[in-house]
């Protein structure tokens, strides 16, 4: 693909506003109102919507979105499920869809690639995919115009981090502690440090995620990056029932914080 | 020629690689260096060396069975990795990664089991050691395996149980991988298997391969020269991988033999999960299905790569067996030759008894890669 594609373009037009991006994730199939869900969230004021297409060994994942995965599993759903249902929203933000390798690689890359254009999601995220081998998946993406959303950890040594920030595209997802998915108690030091570290190095926007799960911890992590991805947090509240509206209420939480602080 | 070694990348043709999280890539690097240096180490070598022979009691032998050989119609012998220290094959490749581990300056070692063999094995290495350990085993084996969860906590390791999807092996791997992500800095995840990214199934390939090098000198002295059929079980498949390694050059024949319930080359198709592309009894969607065998040891639904690769090239094949045969063999086994073995051999020899007018008048190695004692209570409930 040539330029940045719709998700980057939200997140740059957000950054040049000199606000803060925020990116929900809600996890695809998970109760029957999910799509409803991603309406209300778009409404309440995110930037990007990451949508959750469930895996059943998700090594990246802590309890809370394990326990989303699995039920949307048993309740039937299926990554060509998921996407219909996607085709046939317009909520006015770009979405962007979270999964695992092997979803996309059963599917075919170029099939799957093309499926995620084809029901108007812009951007992919595979967490088990690294930069090694992600050739033939950005491929397929890029010719698809996808844009692949690659991580960068804690752990990623300063050298590497440039060809990261390199091959991603839409925005760089800075992992913000050493672990999985999960709302944690105290946002931790490693998140604001990856988010220097990936500012320092390149333009494209970086968001920070993992760990990130309280409007105060996303104002403070935002500090040093371009805004945050909160899935955990957004996903309890689908997992105790709370409903569109109710999701939408603790989206509409972070956005007032962010918005507030800068 | 021996096995091939991998790519740069860590494939074996189109299997392999390192489809891990961006937090654990660094640590996959760190590892790959630091055995490739410790292999050319002879310092190293002369440990594990050591260590291999004045503690887990290498090398174990090949043993004739005449009477049950007599009674299948053709010559079968046994390579004894059920009288290594700890009761398997998996003393060979934790000894070895322990020791690397402890060169990286690593304290705690994190590890997956099924059946608890691995999990044992590492909680040995650790107590030898002086290091922290921690293994991770689904809920459905440590109820079906309780001597080998009480022997790791004996040993001072802390047994967590995995709750999550098949409460199995594959679930184990999960949570280790995720206690993984999370502690990787002090942590070294000891993998059992062939399996994972590179190096994994490189790295525990090389220190099982002992294996396939005492038995092909073995074979040279009671036969003259190398068996008609090499065969050993499959789940992972670290014990037939090391075995094979020493007849790959030779006219052997080689055959991994897989349990129904988790036939990854049999019945799988190639995808990727825990970290490697390879042959994965999956679903249309790409989901993960919960494998199902009697043996703790072999209930996944994946298979290293370099068996996927053997597959695909022709060099191996892979059988499956039942386990109803499981059961019969076990109870033959021991009944004939004063030998109870673990469930998870007891697939390849299931295959050779099934097998036994095809084989017949001809030679097969098999390797009994553990002995039975923790399946006994299992086998008693079966069986009564």
């Amino acid at each position: 693909m040539n330029g940045p594609g719709l998700v980057e373009n939200a997140l740059r037009e957000r950054r040049e506003r000199g606000g803060k991006a925020l990116v929900p994730y809600v996890t695809g199939g998970l109760g029957d109102d999910w799509t409803a869900t991603v309406e209300a969230v778009a409404a309440a004021g995110a930037d990007v919507i990451e949508i959750g297409i469930p895996f059943s060994d998700p090594v990246m994942d802590g309890p809370t979105i394990q326990e989303a995965n699995d039920r949307s599993l048993r309740a039937g759903a299926t990554p060509p499920g998921i996407l219909d249902a996607l085709g046939g929203l317009d909520v006015g933000v770009p979405l962007v869809v979270m999964t695992y390798y092997n979803i996309a690689f059963r599917m075919g890359l170029k099939r799957f690639a093309a499926s995620l254009a084809a029901a108007g999601v812009s951007g992919c995220i595979l967490p088990d995919l690294p930069l090694e081998e992600t050739g033939p998946w950005a491929q397929a993406a890029d010719e698809s115009g996808v844009e692949t959303i690659l991580l960068a950890a804690p752990t990623t040594p300063d050298d590497r981090l440039p060809a990261i920030c390199e091959r991603s595209r839409g925005f760089v997802y800075g992992v913000g502690l050493l672990g999985v998915t999960g709302v944690r108690a105290e946002l931790a030091s490693s998140a604001c440090r990856i988010a220097e570290r990936l500012k320092a190095v390149t333009d494209r926007p970086v968001l920070v995620g993992v760990g990130v799960g309280t409007p105060g911890q996303a104002v403070e992590v935002s500090r040093h990056g371009d805004g945050v991805v909160v899935g955990s947090a957004v996903v309890q509240r689908m997992l105790d029932g709370a409903g569109p509206e109710g999701v939408a209420s603790l989206v509409a939480d972070f956005r007032r914080a962010l918005d507030d602080a800068y | 020629m021996a096995l091939s070694d991998p790519t740069p990348e860590g494939r074996f043709g189109e299997f392999g690689g390192r489809f891990v999280p961006e937090t654990l890539v660094p640590a996959c690097r760190l590892i790959e260096e630091a055995f490739s240096e410790a292999w050319l180490d002879p310092a190293f070598r002369a440990e594990l060396d050591g260590l291999l022979t004045n503690y887990a009691g290498r090398p174990s032998p090949v043993t004739e069975c005449p009477t049950l050989s007599e009674e299948l119609g053709l010559r079968l012998l046994l390579k004894r990795e059920d009288l290594n220290h700890t009761g398997s094959h998996k003393i060979n490749n934790v000894l070895g990664q322990a020791l690397l581990a402890r060169r990286m300056g690593k304290s705690r070692l994190l590890a997956e089991t099924g059946a608890g063999q691995h999990g044992v094995a590492t909680a040995t290495a650790a107590a030898l050691l002086g290091m922290e350990c921690c293994v991770y085993m689904g809920e459905v084996d440590v109820a079906r395996q309780e001597l080998n969860v009480f022997r790791m906590r004996l040993l001072g390791a802390e047994v967590r149980t995995a709750m999550s999807g098949s409460r199995t092996l594959k679930d184990a791997i999960n949570e280790a991988m995720r206690d993984w992500v999370a502690t990787v800095e002090d942590s070294y995840y000891c993998l059992g298997s062939v399996m994972g990214p590179h190096p994994y199934p490189f790295m525990v390939r090389t220190f099982q391969e002992v294996i396939g090098t005492e038995a092909r000198r073995q074979c040279e002295e009671l036969l003259g020269g190398v068996p008609d059929v090499v065969c050993a079980s499959v789940g992972g498949g670290s014990n037939a991988i090391g075995i094979f390694s020493g007849f790959v050059d030779s006219d052997a024949q080689l055959v991994g033999v897989e349990p129904a319930g988790g036939a990854a080359v049999g019945r799988g198709v190639p995808g990727v999960v825990h970290g490697s592309a390879s042959y994965l009894m999956q679903d249309e969607f790409g989901q993960v299905l919960e494998a199902e065998s009697i043996s703790a040891g072999l209930d996944y639904p994946g298979v290293g790569p370099e068996h996927s690769y053997l597959a695909a090239t022709g060099r191996a094949r892979y059988e499956s067996v039942t386990d109803a045969e499981v059961v019969e063999a076990f109870q033959l086994l021991s009944r004939t030759e004063g030998i109870i073995p673990a469930l998870e051999p007891a697939h390849a020899l299931a295959w050779v008894s099934r097998e036994r007018e095809s084989l017949a008048g001809g030679s097969v190695l098999l390797n009994l890669s553990g002995r039975g004692d923790k399946d006994v209570a299992q086998m008693m409930e079966i069986l009564s």
